[in-house]
């Protein structure tokens, strides 16, 4: 008895607004993030993420305001990423009502800011986000990206998991650049790469297209499920996620 | 876009209940939540506040020892203990729950707790830690906290907790109800001990049993 598997549908968010690919037809606004991370509650969603694509720092407030609001109203956790560069906006996301903090390129550049975060907040808030590509260029064959991966670093993704981890993450993100978008599945050999080396949760994320893909992943080693564009687009329910998990024997709430 | 806290759809006659905000913890959830469970709320480390509400609520995130240092530095533990004197309710949460107990140990740093209860919080032994995510608990027939509430899980994210139960009934006193869960070892996930309630998950990020669990804590102030 411990816990289960979890399904966590991911927005990606900017100035307020979710921005690609949102089509349920029945939402009285299908482009406001409060309104999604409701109906993926109500639809049993272990937890949500957004993703905070923002460029600018006056539509990074805004984010706040839609972190608070979405707080008021959806009682699982909720992680935030994207553009986190200290722990005062570490302080600031979880001050907003964020359970979680996603860091990707502001630890590449810095890797002490986990240690930061970890020591300020705890280990429990620091999700790292890795985007890994496959690569010739490390020694494992996957190479930590930045810049949605059109920026490849020097950084072998198993041993950037494994600092990350010894410098505090209490979770990790991986994403698959290589299989994002494709709708084909999940990155089975990443996912039980990384398994392999890590001590902390691991969150699949990056090529769910289907129902089947789900399962997969967690017979991989993955803690939790990432799903965006399945979700959004209304193709799947997390209701239909888990159905399918429990078909293969695991277990979901 | 959000309305102020302690403008919750509840009533007059709702409890009043203070989340205790000493810059630990996802103060805001907590405080939404229990508006959801029909509580008004009053996010503050106001002393006369913290004393005069019907009950009063301690979240906590993060080591234990920054707890410590951040609840002394609004003197908590005094406000904690003063309502206890009087048998008036107090819910700690998550770490708000590990600090009860009478030591910590964290990343070797050995801390000492608040000392309601006897005992050691320190790290579970397991494959996989944080213990992070939705895991079932084993709760006795007499909790009021789960009454209602049957086949559900709750939302853990912690490292740390305590392993063992030590407090033996004293006389007439209603012996403390004790819930446990199991991730590597078996924990304690919840105390009902008078006055003196707490959980070690998250009841405000357990969806509708966790807002459940609050409305029944909310009926008995």
């Amino acid at each position: 008895m411990t816990v289960v598997t979890r399904v966590i549908p991911c927005l990606d968010v900017a100035a307020g607004r979710v921005v690609k690919g949102v089509n349920f037809l029945d939402l009285r606004d299908a482009g406001d993030p409060v309104e999604l991370a409701r109906r993926y509650y109500e639809q049993g969603a272990d937890e949500v993420t957004f993703l905070d694509v923002t460029a600018t720092v006056e539509d990074r407030a805004t984010m706040y305001e839609t972190v608070t609001a979405t707080a008021e109203q959806v009682f699982i956790p909720l992680t935030v990423g994207g553009g986190v560069r200290s722990h005062d906006d570490v302080a600031r996301l979880l001050g907003s009502g964020a359970d979680k903090v996603g860091v990707n390129s502001a630890a590449i550049a810095r890797p002490a800011l986990l240690g930061e975060i970890a020591d300020r907040f705890g280990a429990q808030v620091l999700v790292l986000s890795l985007d890994v590509k496959r690569s010739t260029r490390t020694s494992s064959g996957f190479v930590v990206t930045t810049h949605g991966g059109r920026t490849e670093t020097e950084l072998d993704a198993l041993d950037w998991a494994k600092e990350a981890i010894d410098r505090g993450a209490g979770e990790l993100l991986v994403n698959s650049i290589d299989a994002d978008g494709t709708k084909n599945g999940y990155d089975l050999e990443l996912v039980a790469a990384v398994r392999e080396l890590s001590s902390v949760p691991v969150i699949a994320s990056g090529g769910a297209g289907a129902v089947e893909h789900f399962a997969p992943a967690v017979a991989a080693g993955a803690d939790a499920v990432l799903a965006a564009s399945v979700f959004h687009n209304g193709e799947l329910t997390v209701g239909d996620v888990k159905a399918a998990l429990a078909a293969e024997g695991i277990a979901t709430r | 876009m959000s309305a102020p806290l302690g403008a919750g759809p509840s009533g007059a006659g709702a409890p009043r209940v203070v989340v205790l905000d000493y810059g630990s913890g996802n103060v805001h959830s907590a405080a939404k939540a229990l508006e959801a469970a029909g509580a008004r709320v009053d996010l503050t480390a106001d002393s006369a506040k913290v004393r005069d509400a019907d009950g009063l609520v301690v979240p906590g995130v993060g080591a234990f020892d920054a707890v410590m240092r951040q609840l002394t530095a609004v003197r908590g533990g005094e406000k904690i203990e003063r309502r206890l004197a009087g048998g008036r309710p107090v819910l700690g949460i998550c770490v708000g729950m590990q600090v009860l107990f009478e030591r910590g140990i964290e990343r070797g740093i050995d801390t000492e707790g608040l000392g309601e209860w006897p005992g050691v919080v320190d790290e579970l032994d397991a494959p996989v830690l944080p213990h992070m995510g939705w895991n079932t608990v084993e709760a006795p027939p007499e909790s009021l906290l789960f009454r209602g509430i049957s086949d559900e899980r709750f939302y853990f994210v912690h490292s740390n907790a305590a392993r063992s139960w030590t407090l033996d009934p004293i006389g007439a006193f209603a012996h403390p109800a004790v819930t446990w869960a199991r991730h590597g070892d078996r924990f304690v996930a919840a105390v009902e001990n008078g006055p003196l309630s707490a959980t070690q998950f998250h009841p405000e990020k357990s969806g509708a049993p966790g807002i459940q669990l609050l409305r029944n804590w909310l009926s008995t102030l």
